[in-house]
């Protein structure tokens, strides 16, 4: 774990995160309840995340979405979830060591984002419950809030260090832009 | 000459004092400055020399329409071309210096052009260098390029940074000026989400310049009050020095912010480059005077007339003692009363219309000014200096009436809506004769995706030229774009303003009407490439109409102010030439950026460390620590071979593939592409995917299969894996993944969208570890865990099972002909893995080996590499790959377009391998097998080329794989292949396989 302070925000390199790839129709009943019965997370509208406890369930795609849990845990509700998706046209996999994960938390933490992806991070317009898989500069990523002023961001664990430098760029003192201003 | 005024100058603070230089000299300025200002307050007129003829030039202009004041801002690293000095703000410690002239401005050798411009004509360069046609690649264009280009290109590293910012709004307004300023407060007012972008440092535009009454206050108060008024409103975005740059589809706009220019800031950016998504976009840029086409237009004192009050109102500055006005329209008559008002002389305003009774020109002739009707300047006299005009008759042909001293001329031709904006994104224009202009079309507005208008322009963009007019326009072009954006209208009033009221203008392209050949010669219209009235007529006379061809014909706007001040003139003059009308000519195309913006601007963060990502595996750090050599496979970042000590990289090569075919070698396979496909329907699909059979493979197996387009060509091979009933693993080369899970995902979605399949990349989920060679089963049995014995893991086979602790799926799989397993393990034990396969295999002389030793140890074997064998124009079959496609499929990917007639052509050159006849030498990668005759088009004919070669460490020999016609029939034939250093090397053809044919040693 990294951590880099400025005054717009506080970067930090997170350690690994259980995280599970699950798919399937998410129009379909029997996969919804499948999910809540094994997670306890009720399913995610669209571009939404839902947190429970030390779990959170985000919307991906029509067809996907995203288990975070302990580390610890991850391989074991895959499994879980396997055997319950047996007779259903279901997957779930692990992907936490795919994955790198960063907190990007500060005053400007939604400017520092803004430099690098194409969102509308105004306040009122991305807010704490809200999903968003984008892009940062070159990569895919996606994040979302843990509080009024700070992010979530996960990318792939290959470009983790293009990310980092990234958010450290964007975030160096003396960069602050002014945009935003509070929800009214 | 030109000097500070005593009094004056509403943008400067008189009690600061910068230091500036310019050339070398020291001069200093005030805070507020431009440097165009500050050079004018200390006489130094001469700014520069223009592009073809060199002639000396200064400001015409006082904004960023300027074509002639372009200088080298900053030295070394932090230089800058062509930085325009009337938008340079002047700071401490600016340093500038001219361009395009040799050797010193003053004394411009280059300057013999001008006398030689009867002999550069329009289309010079295309009519003079075209023959003999081999001069132009060795003579003219080295020489060209060194002449051209206005400012010398930075030789060093950019010191500075840059970065984007990305904002969303519902409406850009574009432009600070009275009209930007009461948009952004109406639609402020409505509620709407605001970014208001003005170019310059301050608020208003020209109306604090030209004067009038809003509200019945000075226009100043007004637009002091109404940015109050917008601070207020936190839905309000206000940004100053941010220019709008371009607007592209679908309401994306570029703003261009310079953050430091005007006050360099350590650890700033430069400058910031916005990426608006607006709902609309309002353009309020205003408009731009035109130049009037007389002979000598272009010596320096001839300003614009909007300009040169600019420089005395806001800076105090006065470009002489002895200003002559020349106009067809009845603003310019507000420079005589602003110079009037300062304190300077006017010897008389030439109004080139028949009468001029407007309230402007009374107000000057009860001042006690000279104003001349129906008179025109028949020429400037001077030449790095204005030093008076001949007065001529507009109507006539320049007989000279009477001399006038004087060291300044203001011109005013009328003005140009910036319409540029309107078009970048396909707005129309409609031509407007009363004010004989170009003005947006407001039935063919720019349209968003759902062909709703999605820009307005407002103000004197719009055409509405005086103070009631912008304001009434602005007013009401808001308001209709808050009613597209479905919000209730505030109540913002409509302001009222007054000024006095103008005649109408009289167009006027060449002056006087009848000017000859001599003087039309002289007229400049575009000053920075010195493009003339003449050299237009001559581009018609040649037969040039479109006035998109004229354009590059003759250069015209094509300098780096893209035309702002030229364009109109230069059409007009072509529409008369062609005895068309203006509309029917058309304009020429405006495109972004409005005014270039820097490259920095637009690499943003993109630089250094972050110019690219770089994709590292787990182990990377360990490559680092082991002096790894680097080869970018994609975007990955992967270890070519591991030199030690003082060894060369083919040294090491050499001693990783030797140590691999004879102990034991570890390779980081971690980027190898690893898609999951599972689901009901997963066999059908992997069956349809590859051109084997793979629905066959029974689980715990695995199978080599190769993946083709739709049109045949081999573009992906690895080892597919069953994992269980419904599941299959699918593995692609490193830099394939991603493209073949979009492969995947886009035939599942978009054609077999009924097959019940799920695809999953995990190529980052787990670390892949290659353990090659004789000794790799007993290191593996070392670290203990589960059986990798030849019964219980026979070659192609898999198993899940533990190695010292770490949960791993061991394949039993060999791209090197050696015993080799490939180990998975969950990404993050990756290097935990690596290091205990390290430290378990020093007994066995285990060494890590890269990439090239990889190839090597392949191409030893005779198999093929996507890249190396496959170029997208190879099918299988010509590989000798028969083996891997199914006769049996009903269907796959490729299958119809390997049966079309000249995919089953006989004469397809086909893989072999290639053996040097002497052993020492190794083909040329890429090199062809010469042939006897010539082909089709009179080149040498040829029968075949190397797709892989390298010296064998383990045969002491060259091998090579080659694609030859005929080639698997002509065993033990030697062929001719050319180096690139002229000699010829003899290679046997040969079967590809050069080690172990039988292949036993994979198989122990």
């Amino acid at each position: 774990m990294s951590e880099v302070m400025t005054p717009l925000a506080t970067i930090t390199a997170l350690p690994v995160q259980g995280m599970l790839t699950i798919r399937g129709a998410l129009a379909d009943a029997d996969f919804i309840n499948t999910i809540q019965s094994v997670t306890g997370i009720e399913v995610p509208a669209q571009r939404a995340i839902m947190t429970s406890g030390d779990q959170a369930l985000a919307w991906m795609s029509p067809d996907e979405l995203l288990l975070l849990c302990p580390l610890a845990e991850a391989a074991k509700t895959a499994a879980g979830l396997t055997t319950a998706f047996a007779d259903q046209f279901a997957m779930a996999v692990e992907v936490s060591d795919a994955r790198a994960v960063f907190d990007i938390i500060g005053p400007h933490a939604r400017e520092v984002l803004a430099k690098l992806a194409p969102v509308d991070l105004a306040p009122g317009m991305f807010e704490p419950g809200e999903m968003r898989r984008t892009r940062l500069a070159q990569v895919a990523a996606a994040f979302w809030m843990t509080g009024p002023d700070s992010f979530r961001v996960i990318a792939f664990q290959s470009v983790a260090q293009y990310v980092e430098d990234l958010l450290i760029t964007a975030a160096r003192p003396g960069t602050q832009v002014g945009y935003f201003t509070p929800a009214p | 000459m030109s000097t500070r005024l005593a009094t004056g100058g509403r943008l400067i603070d008189r009690t600061s004092r910068l230091e500036f230089s310019f050339n070398g000299k020291r001069f200093w300025g005030h805070t507020g400055d431009t440097l165009a200002s500050a050079l004018l307050a200390n006489d130094q007129m001469l700014m520069g020399r223009s592009f073809k003829y060199h002639r000396p030039r200064s400001v015409v202009a006082s904004g960023a329409e300027e074509p002639n004041a372009l200088v080298a801002l900053g030295t070394d690293a932090s230089m800058e071309p062509n930085a325009r000095v009337t938008t340079t703000e002047l700071f401490q410690g600016l340093s500038a210096r001219s361009q395009n002239h040799w050797p010193s401005l003053d004394y411009d050798i280059g300057v013999l052009n001008s006398y030689a411009a009867r002999l550069m004509p329009a289309g010079f360069y295309y009519k003079t260098f075209i023959h003999p046609r081999p001069f132009w690649k060795h003579v003219f264009e080295p020489f060209i390029r060194q002449a051209a280009g206005l400012g010398p290109a930075p030789k060093h590293r950019d010191p500075d940074t840059y970065e984007h910012f990305n904002a969303f709004a519902d409406l850009v307004v574009i432009g600070g000026g009275v009209a930007g300023l009461h948009a952004a407060r109406v639609a402020g007012e409505a509620g709407l989400r605001v970014i208001l972008m003005e170019q310059t440092a301050t608020w208003g535009g020209r109306s604090p310049v030209d004067g009038g009454l809003i509200n019945e206050q000075p226009v100043q108060d007004w637009i002091l009050e109404t940015i109050q008024a917008l601070e207020t409103l936190d839905n309000v975005t206000l940004r100053l020095r941010c220019m709008a740059a371009g607007i592209y589809d679908h309401g994306y706009m570029l703003g261009y912010e310079r953050l430091t220019d005007h006050a360099p800031v350590d650890g700033q950016p430069r400058h910031r480059l916005w990426r608006v998504r607006a709902g609309q976009i309002l353009s309020a840029g205003g408009a731009v005077e035109r130049p009037l086409s007389f002979a000598s237009n272009d010596v320096p004192g001839v300003m614009l007339a909007s300009a040169l009050r600019d420089y005395v109102v806001n800076f105090g500055v006065s470009a002489g003692d002895r200003t002559v006005i020349v106009t067809n329209n009845d603003d310019a008559y507000r420079t005589a009363i602003a110079l009037h008002e300062a304190g300077l002389s006017v010897p008389a305003v030439l109004d080139a219309r028949s009468e001029a009774n407007g309230d402007l020109p009374n107000q000057v002739r009860a001042l006690g000014i000279r104003v001349e009707v129906g008179k025109a300047i028949a020429k400037v006299k001077g030449g790095k200096r204005v030093q008076g005009i001949g007065m001529c008759l507009q109507a006539g042909e320049g007989a000279v009436l009477e001399e006038i001293e004087c060291d300044a001329v203001a011109m005013s031709g009328g003005w140009s809506p910036i319409v540029h904006f309107w078009s970048h994104t396909g707005g129309k224009l409609t031509w407007d004769a009363a004010g004989a202009m170009f003005r947006p079309d407001p039935n063919r507005p720019p349209t968003g995706q759902e062909g709703q208008p999605n820009q307005s322009v407002a103000g004197a963009a719009n055409g509405e030229m005086t103070l009631e007019a912008t304001l009434a326009d602005a007013h009401a072009q808001t308001r209709e774009a808050i009613k597209r954006a479905k919000v209730k209208l505030p109540k913002t009033p409509a302001p009222k303003a007054y000024a006095p009221s103008e005649a109408p203008l009289a167009p006027v392209w060449i002056m006087p009407q009848g000017a000859n050949v001599k003087l039309r010669s002289k007229m400049w219209l575009d000053f920075q490439n010195d493009v003339k009235v003449s050299d237009v007529q001559l581009a018609a006379r040649e037969g040039y109409e479109s006035v998109e061809h004229t354009k590059r014909y003759t250069t015209l706007g094509m300098a780096t102010d893209q035309g702002k001040l030229s364009n109109i003139n230069g059409l007009a003059v072509l529409a008369d030439q062609l005895g068309a009308e203006i509309p029917q000519v058309g304009t020429t195309t405006f495109r972004p950026p409005y005014t270039p913006i820097s490259m920095g601007a637009i690499a943003g963060e993109a630089r250094g460390e972050i110019f690219q990502p770089l994709r590292r595996t787990w182990m990377n750090a360990w490559h680092e620590a082991n002096a790894a050599y680097w080869e970018p496979v994609g975007h990955w970042r992967r270890p070519y071979c591991y030199p030690r000590g003082g060894e060369t990289h083919s040294d090491a090569v050499s001693r990783e593939v030797l140590n691999t075919r004879e102990n034991l070698g570890l390779f980081d396979a971690s980027t190898l592409g690893k898609l999951f496909v599972k689901g009901p329907d997963a066999g059908k699909f992997v069956d349809l995917m590859y051109t084997n059979m793979m629905s066959t493979l029974k689980i715990g197996r695995c199978r080599y299969g190769l993946m083709c387009s739709e049109n045949g060509f081999l573009s992906d091979d690895g080892v597919v894996a069953r994992i269980n009933q419904d599941t299959w693993l699918c593995h692609t080369t490193s830099g394939g993944a991603d493209r073949i899970h979009g492969h995947m995902e886009e035939w599942l979605q978009t054609e077999w969208w009924d097959l019940k399949v799920h695809v999953a990349n995990l190529t980052e989920q787990y670390a892949q570890i290659a353990v090659v060679g004789p000794n790799a089963r007993d290191v593996l049995e070392d670290l203990g865990g589960m059986d990798v014995s030849k019964t219980a893991l026979s070659f192609m086979d898999w198993a899940d099972g533990t190695l010292a602790g770490i949960p791993v799926r061991v394949f039993r799989i060999s791209f090197s002909g050696e015993l080799s397993y490939e180990i998975a393990a969950p990404a993050a034990l990756g290097l935990d893995l690596w290091e205990k396969l390290h430290e378990a295999g020093k007994p066995y002389s285990a060494m890590a080996y890269g990439t090239e030793a990889l190839h090597i140890l392949r191409a030893e074997k005779g198999f093929i590499m996507i890249g190396d064998e496959t170029d997208g124009t190879i099918i299988p079959q010509d590989l000798g790959l028969n083996w891997a496609i199914s006769k049996k499929k009903e269907d796959f990917l490729g299958k119809r377009a390997q049966e079309r007639s000249h995919m089953t052509d006989p004469k397809r050159w086909k893989l072999v391998g290639l053996e040097t006849v002497t052993p020492a030498d190794v083909l040329t990668d890429g090199a062809y097998a010469t042939a006897e005759g010539q082909n089709a088009n009179g080149q040498g004919a040829v029968q075949g080329r190397v797709t892989s070669t390298y010296f064998s460490p383990t045969l002491q020999r060259g091998i090579a794989m080659g694609l030859v016609l005929n080639g698997p029939d002509r065993m033990g034939e030697v062929l001719n292949f050319p180096t690139t250093d002229g000699r010829i090397l003899k290679a046997k053809i040969v079967d590809q396989v050069f080690y172990d044919k039988e292949g036993e040693k994979q198989n122990v």
